[in-house]
């Protein structure tokens, strides 16, 4: 496929909040992401889970914008992220673009990467007030009523070396929200976690499900959380979905070999 | 040899000695300050996008500190003008030992940069941060905490380097001693006085460097 070949917009009757067409990612000669088609409707929960290595972090990270792509188009709310249109071709988006489209998507990652030199609340005010340009009172509000929401209103003046690990996440998380993303990505955010902890930081991802319409993306290795809360899981094996379902029919009745295994392997390291 | 240390003379002195501490404190503090500042941007200018520049700041520190502080200073001074720049001993002084240490200084900021943690820089684009707002309310202020005990050893280094400028005449400690030694033909009590002075104020700095960066510390959370 050459360029021409990528729509510069996805027509309105055909327009998830995210599309994946024909992506390829490799480092090197190592391909780790390969020709790989997936869309995600709008207000759509999808759960990605995948043997190590098998390139869910990649493509959250390539949706983020983190990592660059060697082939495809990725669209977001309709509008090419990776590309721009320029004289009727999409070329490669420069950041000024980037920017602009970036703004709707917002990430959580495993290790929370809270500013350090920040208290909860700054680290929620810091990209509205910076980077939406929004009053620091209505950061403040914005960002309060976040906190009341995970949970760590009353850490709010805490520094991230004073709250545990699954406190850090809650307020990674309300940080992310306070940018008003449409689509979230969520990469094993409880992985880095103690197993009794856990829990806060899920109730807060089953809260945001049941109250707000957002397009998630979460990569996770708790399969029990994965069947709750998604509307579609997708497995992922050597850079490509091998099997994707409803949690409900994935978990209980995998059609392909690989699914299976992954699965019975899952489930008896539990 | 009798050693006889005259204490009239030592009082005599004093006063000029004293007046010339404050000019080494003022060549020491400004060229510091040009250091703070050009330093950071030295570091900074390596870590853009262009390979040129990098390559070319790259072999400018190089070049620096694999010269001599009296050689720049020199240069500056005397060669400056063929190029239409005429400067005072003061200012060439001062600009000459300010870029000196702004290339020891922006090692220290280099390596205080690079051990920001890579996931802070994600985090920002992730957040749609700009660059420049990424740079000056996130990545500076966690690179400088641990640079403050780097930047501080280089504060006492600058001020022994100041009499260096006494090779072009500024009026500095050193060079008010040498000169108060030669008028009166004798040099124990100019120079001893020199040596108490550097010690009295090169102590204290020290420990005011580690106090700081304690304070910085618990203002940045860290
Ligand atoms: N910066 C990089 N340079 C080279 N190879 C990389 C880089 N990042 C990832 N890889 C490789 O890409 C492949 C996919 O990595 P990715 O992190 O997407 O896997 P994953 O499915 O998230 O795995 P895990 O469950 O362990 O997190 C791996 O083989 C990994 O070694
Ligand atoms: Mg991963």
């Amino acid at each position: 496929m050459s360029n021409t070949d990528y729509p510069l917009e996805l027509p309105e009757h055909d327009r998830p909040m995210v599309r994946f067409m024909n992506v390829s990612k490799s480092y090197g000669r190592l391909n780790v992401i390969s020709h790989l088609d997936f869309d995600v409707a709008e207000g759509e929960m999808v759960t990605i889970i995948g043997p190590s290595g098998s390139g869910k972090t990649t493509v959250l990270r390539a949706l983020m914008t983190l990592e660059t792509i060697n082939g495809g188009v990725i669209y977001v709310d309709g509008k090419p992220l990776t590309h721009m249109p320029r004289d009727g071709v999409l070329v490669p988006a420069d950041e000024r673009y980037q920017r602009k489209i970036r703004s709707s998507i917002g990430m959580c990652f495993q290790h929370f990467n809270l500013f350090p030199h920040m208290t909860a609340i700054q680290n929620c005010m810091e990209g509205p007030v910076q980077v939406l340009g929004l009053s620091r009172k209505e950061a403040l509000e914005r960002s309060e009523e976040l906190l009341k929401m995970v949970g760590m209103i009353d850490k709010r003046d805490q520094h991230p070396s004073r709250l545990s690990g699954g406190q850090q996440q809650r307020v990674a998380i309300a940080r992310a929200l306070a940018m008003r993303p449409k689509v979230m990505l969520f990469d094993e955010v409880t992985s880095a976690l103690d197993p009794e902890v856990i829990g806060e930081v899920t109730h807060v991802i089953r809260k945001l499900v049941a109250e707000h319409n957002l397009t998630m993306i979460m990569v996770t290795h708790q399969m029990g959380f994965a069947r709750d809360i998604s509307d579609r899981v997708c497995f992922f094996y050597g850079g490509s979905i091998e099997e994707q379902a409803p949690p409900q029919i994935l978990f209980t009745s995998p059609q392909r070999d690989r699914t299976k295994q992954f699965l019975s392997a899952v489930k008896e390291a539990v | 040899m009798t050693f006889n240390w005259r204490w009239d003379f030592t009082w005599e002195i004093l006063p000029q000695l004293l007046w010339a501490t404050l000019n080494t404190l003022i060549a020491a503090g400004v060229g510091y300050a040009i250091a703070l500042v050009g330093g950071l941007l030295l570091a900074l200018a390596q870590r853009t996008k262009w390979p040129a520049l990098t390559f070319v700041v790259r072999e400018l520190i190089e070049f620096i500190r694999s010269t001599p502080l009296v050689l720049q200073i020199f240069f500056v001074f005397y060669v400056g003008p063929q190029f239409g720049i005429f400067l005072s001993p003061w200012v060439s002084g001062i600009f000459a030992i300010g870029l000196h240490y702004s290339a020891y200084l922006s090692e220290v900021y280099r390596a205080g940069l690079n051990s920001v943690a890579p996931g802070q820089w994600e985090v920002c684009r992730a957040l749609n941060m700009s660059p420049r707002v990424t740079y000056v309310r996130i990545i500076i202020p966690q690179a400088l905490a641990p640079a403050v005990p780097g930047l501080g050893n280089y504060l006492v280094g600058i001020l022994k380097d100041t009499p260096m400028l006494s090779v072009i005449g500024v009026m500095e400690l050193m060079h008010t001693a040498n000169a108060l030694g030669s008028e009166n033909y004798r040099y124990l009590e100019p120079f001893t006085l020199v040596g108490l002075i550097f010690l009295l104020i090169s102590l204290p700095t020290a420990g005011l460097v580690r106090m700081f960066e304690r304070r910085l510390r618990l203002r940045l959370g860290l």
